[in-house]
């Protein structure tokens, strides 16, 4: 099948937007939770949320970008098992970028807070008050998460390592102002 | 309502000699708290959040014959809060908020009831909380659900005029002034109506 020979420009700029927001939110996320309770951690618990919602929709964006642009092909000579371990990473990825909002979701339902989006918007809670799923989808969002952390770092070595042990254009195609 | 109560008080007296249980006017008396819920919303962010007082006793004198007449007492400990989260609950019980050490219950002392008709009515009263005493008014609806009284009614709280939520906490930006407090209290007739 034909394999485009760039990514569009919107999936570049997607990929940036989406990594920085994920990166920013999970710092937030990591910072907030044991703040001891004030006004302030209200509104940073709010802001999180607030985040989480707003990537979720940019992922489902995102994802509908994707399925409608294919990406560029591997590098020719990509060995077999590298190509296979691109691709897990990078579906297991995408479906992370949906869970962990989802997680949180469920998790603030649970734990009897609703979430509210920009103040406005509020979602409905798709499960009831209940102290102990709060603890379990507590545990499964930070789970997803440092899965999700774990899996960008690997995401980005591989990147790197394309770029200066490789010296292929992997890292280039999404950092286009790289090109010589 | 009259027209009801009067048929009502017809049966009653027909059935005097039969059912000692039905007859005359009942006086409910006995808040019986295992029925009853004192509970309340809250928005922080703008996100409703649940709570409850969780252990309060009452004391009321309501005869649907004489609403005027009426008087409802109800005392909560402020230790039995529930705010919506253990840290919530931690919180509350500070001194920027209930200050449950130095102020351990809060009531409500009535000191009017108008009916409004159709078994609905207002009551006024004292209420204290955190050691201010203020005018306060709320509607109750009265019911009845086999032997005993039930009375429902919702009213707005500004925590602001109680002192509830103090220093950091004053600012209505992350928790809003109004607190929304409803209200089930179900009431047994006087033991020696029987």
């Amino acid at each position: 099948m034909d394999r485009p020979a760039a990514y569009t420009l919107t999936a570049i700029r997607l990929h940036w937007l989406v990594a920085v927001a994920i990166i920013g939110t999970f710092a937030v996320g990591l910072y907030m939770h044991d703040l001891p309770l004030s006004p302030r951690k209200l509104q940073i618990y709010s802001w999180h949320k607030w985040a989480g919602v707003s990537l979720f929709l940019l992922v489902l964006f995102r994802l509908a970008w994707r399925i409608g642009h294919r990406p560029p092909a591997e590098p020719e000579g990509m060995p077999a098992w590298q190509r296979k371990a691109a691709a897990a990473v990078h579906h297991t990825l995408y479906l992370l970028m949906l869970a962990v909002p989802l997680s949180g979701w469920l998790m603030s339902s649970a734990k009897g807070f609703q979430t509210v989006w920009f103040g406005i918007v509020p979602l409905p809670d798709l499960v009831a008050k209940n102290k102990e799923l709060g603890d379990t989808l507590q545990a499964l969002h930070m789970a997803l998460n440092f899965t999700m952390a774990a899996l960008v770092v690997a995401h980005a070595g591989a990147a790197l390592k394309h770029h200066f042990v490789d010296r292929d254009d992997v890292l280039v195609r999404m950092l286009p102002f790289l090109k010589k | 309502m009259t027209i009801r109560h009067h048929h009502f008080l017809r049966l009653s007296a027909l059935a005097l000699g039969l059912a000692p249980l039905a007859a005359g006017a009942v006086e409910y008396t006995q808040v019986l708290p295992e029925k009853s819920a004192v509970a309340f919303t809250y928005r922080q962010m703008n996100v409703p959040v649940e709570g409850a007082f969780k252990r309060f006793k009452g004391q009321l004198s309501f005869d649907p014959a004489k609403p005027a007449g009426a008087r409802a007492e109800l005392e909560i400990d402020m230790a039995g809060v529930d705010a919506g989260s253990a840290e919530a609950n931690e919180e509350v019980a500070g001194k920027l908020w209930f200050n449950t050490r130095a102020f351990p219950s809060a009531r409500f002392v009535s000191t009017g009831i108008q009916p409004l008709g159709k078994d609905r009515y207002e009551v006024t009263g004292r209420m204290t909380i955190k050691g201010r005493t203020l005018d306060a008014r709320a509607p109750a609806s009265f019911r009845q659900d086999g032997k005993n009284a039930v009375f429902e009614g919702a009213f707005v709280l500004k925590r602001a005029d109680y002192g509830i939520g103090e220093g950091m906490w004053a600012d209505f930006g992350t928790v809003a002034n109004e607190v929304q407090i409803k209200f089930r209290l179900v009431a047994a007739p006087a033991p020696d109506k029987k």
